[in-house]
């Protein structure tokens, strides 16, 4: 009896993980092709298309572009985060609510904005694009996501240990880097990797702010144009194997975390 | 000798100190995000005159606009394209969410919200692509449906704004299952049962306490969509195929081909304020602070 009423709720659950993981499974299968396009019928498998992503120079430089902005501005971010958190948390003035919508602000415009208003204001100020003028956009974008994350792990649990701290002699900057910053170090670290997952997929800011270096997305956009290519699948997966990794990473940290507080 | 106990002066200076913490952050936004906004706002009221951006003001970049019919319709477009997609983004992911809150066991629920949206951390950008894949002429989707029979020749559905649609749906659902997934969770289990109790069937007690109390949920997931959604180039460039104009691709249009910053600035405007209209709908629903 169960069995048949909750029947429709299964077959709707295993219909939209398909529907959700489709996309991602062509992708990847077909990256393994030994023909010249992605499409029925696979012959294969090889590591073909995989080895000349390996070889295209231009790729891995953009590869390498996208982890040098990815990590910089998920380091800055999560700094400035981290810090604007702690101090909302550990304060109280009657701008405190100001002070947090200031801080989500970025998350409610979209990313084409953010990147128009850089791109205009540096033409204006004559200064040249480059994968800085990137990170700094990049860093606009993650800051949010930052302060969020540290702000909803900075407890009165970890303010008593921190008073605890100081009633033991500890000063302000001990208390900081050898109670505070240690014991948040999942959070920052989730923050850390959500910031980079999200730096190093960004198309729209990175199209827009970098001329001669390119990322990764940019990249892959250029070789779109060319229509559908397995070598495309191949880059995709890897960046997308990436791209799993620090995400996997940022949840197990917070399952501990969550673990570890309950 | 005991450990001196603070004194009133440092105890003063720490919280001075920890409360100058947010300034380097909100310095950081006011120059990296407030500031070239509002340069934008200003560029969208000046010309392009011989190539080069001059300050002189006028609407005259407000007036082409909307006189101008293929920009006033990739506006139009955008705004019904992003409205289709939150609409059906919403109806998608409601019962998923349902059922991940509501039936699959608690022990699993963790697991299977997480395996549900891993995808959205795929990059959109190849995301779309793989979408072409599936979708093209010679794809998996006309392949099947060849091979079993059910049509005879190969349909188009590439490149429409369906496929814009689907992409979006595809990418928007796992959004909102989380949105609604983790207000749905939060109802307390004894309002429904009280409505149970007070003789309403089970769909009653859907559409007159689950719903209106997942309101929330669905509001902070529909204007997430809502903004990422209209502001979207890559999607229907990649998806689309060109064959309809979205403002976004209209902006990148004026930026890279005509080099005219100052319409496209006014046309980042206009998308700014339609996202600022979709906000004030929502707001009764919204709580962005509890973000």
């Amino acid at each position: 009896m169960a069995f048949w009423r909750t029947l429709p709720g299964w077959v709707y659950l295993v219909l939209a993980f398909g529907f959700i993981f489709l996309p991602v499974a062509i992708l990847v299968f077909f990256s393994f092709t030994s023909r010249d396009i992605p499409l029925p019928p696979f012959e294969g498998p090889s590591l073909r298309w995989y080895n000349k992503v390996l070889n295209n120079e231009r790729l891995v430089d953009a590869l390498i572009n996208s982890v040098i902005v990815g990590v910089g501005s998920a380091l800055v971010a999560t700094t400035l985060g981290f810090l604007a958190a702690y101090s909302i948390a550990r304060n109280t003035s009657r701008f405190d609510g100001l002070m947090r919508y200031a801080m989500m602000a970025p998350i409610t415009v979209s990313y084409l904005i953010v990147g128009m208003g850089l791109l205009i204001s540096l033409h204006i100020m004559g200064v040249p694009k480059t994968l800085w003028t990137l990170g700094a956009g990049h860093v606009i974008i993650n800051l949010p996501l930052c302060f969020g994350i540290v702000f909803a792990a900075l407890g009165e649990h970890q303010r008593n240990i921190e008073r605890a701290a100081h009633d033991l002699g500890a000063n302000d900057f001990q208390t900081l880097s050898r109670v505070t910053v240690p014991m948040l170090r999942p959070s920052l670290f989730a923050a850390f990797c959500i910031s980079f997952t999200l730096s190093w997929d960004e198309f729209i800011i990175a199209f827009l702010l970098t001329r001669f270096e390119v990322t990764m997305p940019v990249m892959l956009f250029e070789m779109l144009r060319t229509g559908l290519n397995p070598e495309i699948n191949a880059a995709g997966s890897i960046v997308f194997g990436i791209s799993m990794t620090f995400v996997l990473l940022a949840i197990l940290l917070n399952l501990r975390l969550r673990r570890k507080n309950a | 000798m005991a450990v001196p106990h603070r004194s009133a002066g440092r105890r003063s200076f720490y919280l001075n100190v920890s409360r100058w913490a947010v300034a380097p952050s909100l310095v950081y936004v006011a120059i990296f995000f407030a500031a070239p906004i509002v340069v934008m706002i200003i560029v969208s009221f000046w010309q392009r005159v011989g190539g080069k951006l001059e300050a002189v003001w006028s609407f005259v970049n407000y007036e082409k606009l909307f006189k101008k019919s293929y920009l006033l319709e990739g506006w139009f477009n955008s705004i019904e394209v992003a409205l289709i997609t939150t609409v059906v983004s919403i109806l998608v992911a409601y019962p998923l969410a349902y059922v991940l809150a509501y039936q699959v066991p608690k022990h699993w629920q963790k697991f299977a919200l997480i395996l549900c949206i891993l995808p959205f951390w795929t990059s959109y950008l190849v995301r779309s692509y793989a979408w072409t894949i599936v979708l093209s002429e010679t794809g998996i989707i006309n392949t099947v449906l060849l091979s079993i029979g059910i049509i005879d020749d190969p349909m188009q559905i590439g490149y429409t704004r369906g496929a814009t649609v689907l992409g979006f749906v595809h990418f928007f659902m796992m959004l909102l299952t989380l949105t609604i997934y983790s207000n749905l969770v939060q109802i307390s289990k004894s309002y429904r049962l009280a409505g149970e109790d007070l003789g309403a069937n089970k769909f009653q007690v859907f559409l007159r306490i689950t719903l209106p109390l997942s309101l929330p949920g669905i509001a902070i997931g529909a204007f997430i969509t809502f903004v990422i959604a209209i502001g979207d180039f890559i999607t229907p460039m990649i998806l689309g195929g060109g064959n309809e104009m979205l403002l976004p691709q209209a902006i990148m249009l004026q930026v890279q081909r005509a080099n005219d910053f100052p319409m496209a600035s006014a046309m980042s405007v206009l998308l700014m304020i339609s996202v600022t209209i979709a906000y004030f709908l929502l707001a009764r629903w919204l709580k962005m602070d509890r973000v």
